[in-house]
């Protein structure tokens, strides 16, 4: 019963991340090690400033 | 799909049930009815029509096909083209299309009384508003995620790409204003409200400094800490309210406060995303969707009556709010909510690149706007749980009902809706404001209707609490469409300018984001301005010019998914889109010539023109109207021309969707399909599907 409970806490908290872009940055770099691998990934900080950037250039908010 | 016996049986109980709701609701005479049973139709309603209608249109009119490879899939680049979980996808979509509009639409639409809003949101929303987004989501997914504009120039021709483009932009104009109008009345002479609105900005700024340097990327630590330092913005508005000296800083008429909102739209316009407007969207998104939540739970839970009648007498058009007869006004004061042309926008950007199985067209596109249409609903619970009285005393501009609020109140009380000076200053007092007669633009009469639901729900004692949060979320949103509008603004118009002077058209160079920033906020800063000084408040011209423009950018949307269905040669399916667009062309032309030619100055822009022209001639006017007379005649005449263009570019934009239809049905060439081709999918289904 505890077990299941911790499951469905940690997918619910997973569900979280991912809605909210917290887990991102993690997303990324799997991303990036199988799309482009013996390349360097951007670090933390310019990954968060060109996905920002590439976020709001385009209709993202409505009425 | 097997169709067991007790599917079946379980489909009938709802249609019965939702049969049942919507007859209780539209015959319902006398005494109140309870607000359960509006949520019960809606839910059933949309039930059916997902269960029932969607699905027919993804089996059979789209031949959604779940072996085909999504663009999100072959063009995967871990930036814009992501496959994403159908939920996650879902919960992006929601957040985009659903803003303030189903908020304040409905709340204004109350005049009529309950029912012809709440029906257009459960019809309009189901036959209309959730098949456009559904079509459009889905033609942009098989055609890699090109947007609106572009999907009309390849299938259509170059008319319907300029069309959607400068509708797109208009409207995106006009949305601002009217938003920006109703913080602006929310805050007017409310130090409390004020504070609490001026102090997301600086908030909004540490969460992105946080976000951005201190710990990048962490994004729901950033987002907790906002969503706390908000908390206590509100309930430091309060004790700041009470600080003599303190108070005034932020006890401001309407004049200095749009001059504020557009100084910080400019600002927001050209500071770096990451410093405002990104910050502050997590925050509104978070605060959004909790207090959706929240407030669906306590309607629920409480099951509070409806006070308002079912129809009310303004169904003539004599109605205090807005000027104009339920045909065809309802349809056009709600459009967020029943069917929202802007959606169209998001269904053709962001969304068509995240998806990663085809049939999840029909959970997103049909799914996620009867969600926003539930949110609706609520805003209309919301503004109908008043008691009629207050609703008309906190909604309708002094210039209508009377100055002061003796005369405000024998007004109202002799249509019918009893009301009392005492009673509005207590619920003032309750709400921990000077006043609330006059306080047009729908926000304060939705927050004090939140905050009686809440209040009941967890405690009368922090009625002034909740109003003021009620405040806050609309406002917190409404500006971040003002930032993110702004925005896609400038660089609609960079796109545009680029043409003439290509210097012009570099996104980062300083001087074309200065210009083009100016000219965006200058546009909506004057409709601002003008609504501001209008003694009958702004929002009855403003609102209906957005209803009928995001009407008119819903029908360019319906006209490229027409069209799109004939040429694939699914003519006998076109009614699916047809149908809602002949719909919206009628209420959109009856509504543009009214505005246009009506005789009564309150409905008709030249009628009010000509009106208080002959009144400044006769010298009828007191010396501070006649001040701003030139003005507002200067705006009406405007308005009028605006009308007169959006219902040219509809009619346009029909034709040529005609004209394509006409040409493919009789064998001549029309521009080809741009469907991408049918690669297979690679991605395992046991990934996909959990």
């Amino acid at each position: 019963m505890a077990k299941r409970l911790n499951n469905v806490l940690r997918a619910l908290w997973r569900v979280i991340r991912e809605l909210s872009g917290d887990d991102g940055y993690e997303r990324y770099l799997a991303h990036h090690a199988a799309a482009h691998p013996g390349t360097r990934p951007l670090e933390r900080e310019a990954w968060f400033a060109r996905q920002q950037q590439q976020k709001w250039a385009g209709v993202k908010r409505c009425c | 799909m097997k169709t067991s016996v007790s599917s079946i049986l379980i489909w009938l109980i709802v249609a019965l049930l939702g049969a049942s709701a919507i007859g209780g609701i539209a015959l319902h005479r006398g005494e109140s009815v309870n607000a359960l049973w509006f949520v019960a139709a809606a839910l059933c309603v949309y039930a059916l029509a997902y269960r029932f209608y969607a699905a027919w249109i993804a089996a059979i009119v789209l031949t959604t096909d779940s072996t085909r490879a999504t663009p999100a899939e072959r063009l995967n680049n871990g930036r814009d083209y992501i496959p994403t979980h159908r939920w996650i996808v879902f919960g992006h979509h929601f957040a985009a299309i659903a803003g303030p509009g189903p908020l304040v639409g409905p709340t204004l639409a109350a005049q009529f009384g309950y029912l012809p809003g709440t029906l257009w949101i459960l019809f309009g929303a189901v036959l209309g508003g959730c098949v456009q987004d559904m079509l459009i989501l889905f033609f942009s997914m098989r055609r890699d995620g090109k947007s609106l504009g572009q999907m009309a120039r390849d299938e259509l021709g170059a008319i319907g790409g300029v069309a959607a483009l400068v509708a797109t932009f208009l409207i995106m104009i006009i949305l601002i204003a009217v938003l920006g109008l109703v913080v602006v009345n929310a805050m007017k002479h409310s130090p409390w409200a004020t504070s609490t609105v001026a102090a997301t900005i600086p908030i909004a700024m540490l969460v992105g400094l946080y976000m951005h340097k201190l710990r990048p990327g962490q994004v729901l630590e950033g987002s907790a800490l906002g969503v706390i330092l908000l908390l206590l913005a509100v309930a430091g508005g309060c004790w700041l309210d009470g600080q003599a000296g303190l108070r005034e800083l932020f006890d401001h008429p309407g004049l200095p406060l749009a001059f504020a909102v557009i100084g910080y739209g400019f600002a927001a316009a050209i500071l770096p995303v990451w410093l405002l407007l990104a910050p502050r969207d997590y925050l509104s998104t978070f605060i959004k969707l909790g207090t959706v939540i929240v407030l669906s739970l306590s309607i629920v839970w409480l099951r509070p009556d409806i006070r308002m009648p079912a129809l009310t007498q303004f169904i003539d058009g004599s109605g205090p709010i807005f000027g104009g007869a339920l045909f065809p006004f309802v349809f056009i004061t709600i459009a967020c909510g029943a069917i929202s042309g802007f959606h169209s926008l998001i269904a053709s950007g962001t969304t068509p690149k995240l998806l990663s199985n085809e049939r999840d067209i029909r959970m997103i596109g049909y799914g996620g706007m009867a969600l926003e249409s539930l949110v609706a609903i609520m805003a209309m619970i919301a503004a109908t749980v008043l008691d009629p009285g207050v609703y008309f005393a906190i909604n309708s501009p002094a210039g209508i009902v009377g100055k002061t609020a003796a005369e405000a109140v024998a007004t109202i009380s002799a249509w019918g809706f009893p009301v009392t000076v005492e009673q509005m200053n207590l619920l003032a007092q309750q709400m921990g404001e000077a006043t609330l007669f006059a306080r047009t633009g729908g926000a304060p009469s939705l927050a004090v209707g939140m905050a009686s639901i809440f209040g009941s729900a967890f405690g009368q004692g922090m009625l002034a609490l909740w109003y003021h949060f009620a405040i806050m979320f609309e406002a917190i949103f409404i500006l971040t469409t003002l930032d993110a509008g702004t925005r896609v603004g400038r660089f609609m118009l960079q796109d545009m300018l680029g043409n003439l002077w290509p210097a012009m058209g570099r996104t980062s160079w300083y001087p074309s984001v200065l210009l083009s920033s100016g000219i965006v906020v200058a546009a909506w800063g004057y409709f601002l301005y003008i609504g501001v000084i209008d003694p009958n408040g702004g929002v009855n011209i403003l609102w209906p010019l957005f209803g009928i423009s995001n009407q008119i950018l819903a029908a360019i949307a319906l006209c490229v998914a027409t069209g799109i269905l004939v040429k694939s040669g699914k003519l006998k399916y076109a009614w699916i889109t047809a149908l809602p667009l002949v719909w919206l062309v009628i209420i959109t032309t009856t509504a543009s010539w009214q505005k246009l030619a009506s005789s009564d100055p309150r409905i008709g822009f030249l009628a009010a023109a000509n009106s208080l022209s002959g009144k400044l001639a006769a010298g009828a006017l007191p010396p501070d109207k006649a001040a701003v007379a030139p003005q507002l005649i200067f705006n009406q005449q405007l308005d009028a021309v605006l009308v007169l263009f959006f219902v040219a570019l509809l009619w346009l934009i029909v034709g040529d969707m005609l004209r394509v239809c006409y040409r493919h049905l009789r064998g001549k060439p029309v521009p080809p399909l741009s469907e991408v081709p049918h690669y297979p999918t690679r991605l395992e289904e046991s990934w996909q599907r959990d």
